[in-house]
């Protein structure tokens, strides 16, 4: 059944009587990859939560093409600080698919076929929480891609990783892409998203400052709070 | 002593047990003999104490009788409960961690509260409970070690349910982002937070160990402290003391503080496995 578009209207997300984000008014297709840029605290994270239905939104509706729960069934989201499970890091790739009643040795094949794809292949049974920054974001996106989402959130995937290992992720990613996983991903590398990018997602101050598709935002933003943005100035 | 206050007190309510006027006649003799102790000249001193730190050592070394079956009673009884207070407490710990209701923070107060209960007072209302008069009566559970574990484990519950909350709240604010996103439901989050959180679970519950095997007031009260039947390390030290047989009590003194270093020494343990994350 087809999710998409997701219709956002005026959602609003509050905390503490401050808008984080929103209202947002956004409509994404079901093709291609949305890249969300921004200044730090503009909103991202919170943005990608609330598309996500992670974060109670205070005002405003998220609307997906099918029912909520199917719609929730089918994404996946890898944090900006991943989580580690107190597992090994074979147990934690496998848990998504265990939750979904997924065998425990079947779950297990996936996990190792998914970690080595991500390089983490030679430390299987080590303790997830012995991991470095860069081995967490790649355990993260093995475990998200582990169940094959038909859309995957991925809150600055990259940023603890180095220039090979980024390479080897965004291959990743483009292939999952090209196998049809929506992607809606933050990043704070401008060559990554030039890289990535079909459509692009501007936040400044918890509001969708631009929407627009790839190329012509990377020619030359329609706002100067964009082009400032691009150059590498402060943004205001 | 415990005892006879608890009788002296609620006469009309409880009818003695055989077993009871026996024991009772035994606190009584305690009560003398402590009494002729204190008003007589001093009694032995360095060397009685000497005495007795030899002997005891000697009945643990010989393995003495008494000893063994004393020691092995009380592991049985403090084990029973802290099992059945594990399977009580922890996926209640789990529970409150993970849900929120109305009446969740009412029912850790709640929690809190009671592991403040004198154990003494848990006596107390497990024997009204238990007594023949009482709405169990009819169970003949009083000064039998199934009444000693009812108590045990009314003890218990609390403190264990309280520190393994602590524990699983703090690993619940990590997981719960991702667990929520995964769409894990709410039984397949307990189960999450019950396994990844096993170490802490199990300090909680050596916790729980600790304070049930040290315990004597309720124990002494639903127990009765009656030979060969609910005679646990405790209430056996208190007897003993009174009687002044030293050497008895310090044997078990030394089973009982041995317990305690051993408990003491897992936690710890546990604790550098934690930080090291093995297991
Ligand atoms: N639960 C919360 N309560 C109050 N304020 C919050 C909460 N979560 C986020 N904020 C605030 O909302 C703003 C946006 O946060 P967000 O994490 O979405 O920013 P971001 O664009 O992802 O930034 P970065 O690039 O640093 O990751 C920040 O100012 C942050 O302090
Ligand atoms: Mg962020």
């Amino acid at each position: 059944m087809q999710m998409f578009p997701l219709v956002a209207k005026g959602a609003q997300v509050r905390r503490r009587g401050k808008v984080l984000v929103g209202p947002v008014d956004l409509t994404l297709g079901g093709q291609g990859t949305s890249i969300v840029i921004g200044p730090n605290g503009a909103g991202k994270t919170t943005l990608l939560k609330m598309l996500h239905g992670i974060v109670r939104m205070n005002g405003g509706s998220l609307d997906w093409a099918c029912p909520l729960e199917e719609a929730q069934k089918r994404q996946a989201f890898v944090f900006q600080t991943p989580v580690m499970l107190r597992r090994t890091v074979i147990d934690n790739i496998a848990y998504p698919l265990r939750l979904t009643g997924v065998g425990r040795k079947d779950a297990r094949e996936r996990a190792a076929d998914w970690a080595s794809r991500v390089g983490l292949g030679e430390i299987l049974q080590r303790q997830a929480t012995m991991l470095s920054g860069g081995e967490r974001q790649k355990l993260a996106l093995a475990r998200a891609l582990v169940r094959e989402p038909d859309v995957l959130f991925l809150d600055e995937p990259c940023a603890a990783l180095d220039g090979r290992a980024t390479r080897e992720i965004e291959e990743i990613l483009a292939q999952a892409s090209d196998n049809g996983t929506r992607l809606i991903m933050s990043t704070h590398n401008m060559g990554q998203a030039r890289r990535l990018a079909d459509e692009v997602i501007f936040v400044l101050g918890g509001r969708i400052h631009e929407f627009s598709p790839a190329k012509p935002f990377f020619a030359g933003p329609g706002t100067s709070q964009g082009r400032a943005f691009l150059n590498g100035d402060i943004v205001e | 002593m415990m005892v006879k206050v608890a009788i002296f007190q609620w006469p009309a309510v409880f009818d003695c047990s055989n077993a009871l006027s026996c024991d009772f006649e035994i606190g009584q003799q305690v009560l003398d003999r402590a009494s002729v102790r204190a008003e007589g000249s001093k009694p032995g001193g360095m060397d009685d104490l000497w005495a007795g730190l030899s002997q005891a050592f000697w009945l643990l070394v010989t393995l003495d009788a008494d000893l063994v079956e004393i020691t092995l009673r009380s592991l049985r009884v403090t084990l029973t409960a802290l099992a059945i207070a594990c399977v009580i407490a922890l996926p209640l710990a789990a529970f409150l961690a993970v849900r929120r209701f109305r009446a969740r923070r009412a029912t850790i107060a709640v929690l809190n509260a009671l592991m403040g209960l004198p154990p003494v007072v848990v006596g107390l209302v497990v024997y009204v409970f238990l007594s023949r008069a009482g709405p169990f009566g009819v169970f003949g559970l009083l000064f039998t070690p199934t009444a000693m574990i009812i108590a045990q484990v009314i003890i218990v519950v609390p403190l264990v349910a309280s520190i393994a909350h602590q524990s699983l709240r703090e690993l619940w604010s990590d997981y719960h982002d991702l667990l929520i996103s995964m769409n894990a439901t709410q039984l397949q989050r307990i189960q999450a937070l019950l396994w990844d959180g096993r170490r802490a679970l199990l300090t909680a519950a050596l916790a729980g160990f600790g304070r049930a095997i040290g315990e004597v007031g309720a124990i002494m009260v639903v127990g009765g402290n009656i030979d060969h039947a609910t005679r646990v390390l405790t209430t056996a030290i208190a007897l003993e003391t009174g009687k002044g047989e030293f050497a008895m009590a310090l044997g078990l003194g030394f089973v009982l503080i041995a317990l305690a270093i051993a408990v003491n020494l897992c936690i710890h343990w546990l604790g550098r496995t934690e930080s090291e994350g093995r297991w």
